[in-house]
């Protein structure tokens, strides 16, 4: 009887744990609009940008990647392991870049290097996201306690998701819709840039741009989010 | 990069028929009441005009003030009378102008 | 704060209120020059609870038949608490066939915004609507 309860417990526990919502399902009705339609969606003006830089250059993008359709599903997949490291998205492109168009890397938050992130993860629009490599690090760096606060992810957004802080509902931290068009920054940013925001408000010390730590907390936070439908380029608040 | 914009005009439309447009363009409009983290103030820089004309003649016009968000969107109505062009325009701070076009075809 | 400063700011809160709202006050005579708005006709959409003031979506709608004789000449929009009184002039004709325009705003603080139109007689209507504007969690320095 009680290895029947415990049974029960688990089960109703493994029912709570599937209930996961992204970003867009806690947002107003009005946000949910702007992001629908793609010509009310800002993001999409990067979109525009990133097709124009997917032609440019010799090589360009297109010229290695004739078919767009070979992007569907990649951003879907990143973080992920390439040429020994684990890499983001960004950090993919840039590498394409150095190695294969020795150019310049583009600088995190460029409007270059958003826009073809932009054009890149809308190829993966409605396709479940996909990391598949050990985010334990990543686990560990979103539940260590830190900064003047001194608290961790997990307390916001496990423990308190679904509360208000202030004026905003406090999502669940999964990260469906990058780079997104925050309304807040009146422009598109990535997840790093986001994660910054979210360290700079617990009072710590922001991880670089592309530090291992930040690229460690955006696989885990993608591995929470795998199976869930990407909706990049999202709108958030 | 220059500026981009996004219309939503119906392709096909019914004559007599109130349709909606959609305008979005990409544009910081910096309201000019913002400093920098050194305290200099950053100048305005917004688009100031918009003009929307269907074969020529106007149909709608707008003024805009810092008080419009950034990538400024706007929707409004017109009658759909022939088919032709709808042509967008956008102009203000530091001489920043843009223009687009789309075609309707009424029944 | 210096206590000193501290009553003086304390003191001027009010007045600052005031001076904001004559400004929004002096942009609409502006506009109106001389004629009085009849309140109604004008019907203003915003969310009553703004998830982010920097990005705000905003309708306005006036009821009019919008045929040659009778129609919806402008619509101007004032907000009370911005840096700047306008948010923005709409100037449309019987070829809109309605007269409803939306847009995206910016609004500083919780406050009121008003609406004015004018119809093809020459008269003038009004509407307003009140909005909730709170700051937004954890954002940023660059």
């Amino acid at each position: 009887m009680r290895v029947f309860a415990l049974l029960l417990a688990v089960a109703a526990s493994l029912v709570h744990a599937d209930e996961r919502r992204s970003g867009y399902e806690f947002m107003s009705r009005s946000t949910q609009a702007m992001q629908d339609d793609d010509t009310s969606n800002p993001a999409m003006l990067w979109v525009l940008d990133g097709e124009a830089l997917w032609q440019a250059g010799k090589p360009s993008c297109a010229s290695c990647h004739s078919n767009m359709s070979g992007m569907k599903g990649v951003a879907a997949r990143y973080p992920a392991m390439s040429s020994g490291r684990l890499m983001n998205l960004e950090q993919r492109i840039n590498l394409c870049r150095t190695e294969k168009q020795h150019a310049k890397p583009y600088a995190y938050e460029s409007k270059e290097l958003l826009s073809l992130t932009a054009y890149i993860a809308l190829q993966s629009r409605g396709m479940p996201i996909a990391v598949k490599d050990d985010a334990t690090k990543g686990k560990a760096l979103y539940e260590q306690r830190q900064g003047q606060l001194n608290m961790s992810c997990a307390q916001c957004h496990d423990q308190y998701a679904g509360h208000r802080l202030a004026g905003s509902t406090i999502p669940q931290a999964h990260p469906t819709g990058y780079p997104v068009y925050r309304l807040e920054w009146q422009t598109l940013g990535s997840l790093q840039r986001r994660l910054r925001n979210c360290l700079v408000g617990i009072r710590a010390e922001p991880y670089g741009y592309g530090s291992p730590e930040m690229v460690e907390l955006e696989l885990y936070l993608m591995s929470r989010a795998r199976g869930m439908k990407m909706d990049a380029p999202g709108v958030r608040p | 990069m220059a500026a981009r914009a996004l219309l939503r005009v119906p392709q096909r439309a019914k004559r007599g028929e109130v349709i909606e447009i959609r305008a979005l363009i990409s544009h910081i409009m910096e309201t000019g009441f913002r400093h920098s983290e050194r305290g200099a103030s950053i100048a305005r820089d917004i688009i100031t005009d918009f003009r929307c004309t269907y074969n020529g003649a106007e149909i709608f016009r707008a003024r805009f003030y810092p008080a419009i968000a950034a990538n400024p969107f706007i929707t409004f109505t017109t009658i759909a009378t022939e088919s032709g062009t709808l042509r967008f325009e956008w102009s203000g701070d530091n001489e920043f102008t843009a223009s687009e076009s789309a075609a309707i075809s009424v029944e | 704060m210096n206590r000193r400063i501290f009553v003086l700011a304390l003191a001027l809160t009010p007045w600052m209120r005031t001076a904001r709202a004559d400004a929004m006050h002096d942009a609409m005579s502006a506009v109106l020059k001389g004629a009085t708005p009849r309140e109604g006709r004008v019907k203003i959409d915003l969310p009553p609870l703004v998830e982010n003031g920097n990005t705000v979506p905003f309708s306005v709608s006036v009821e009019s038949p919008m045929t040659e004789r009778d129609h919806v000449r402008s619509i101007h929009v004032f907000n009370e608490k911005n840096p700047q009184p306008n948010i923005g002039d709409f100037f449309l004709g019987p070829r809109a066939g309605r007269a409803a325009v939306s847009t995206r705003i910016r609004l500083a603080d919780t406050q009121t915004v008003v609406a004015l139109a004018q119809m093809s007689d020459g008269s003038w209507w009004s509407g307003s609507a009140n909005v909730v504007v709170t700051i937004a969690a954890c954002t940023e320095t660059v």
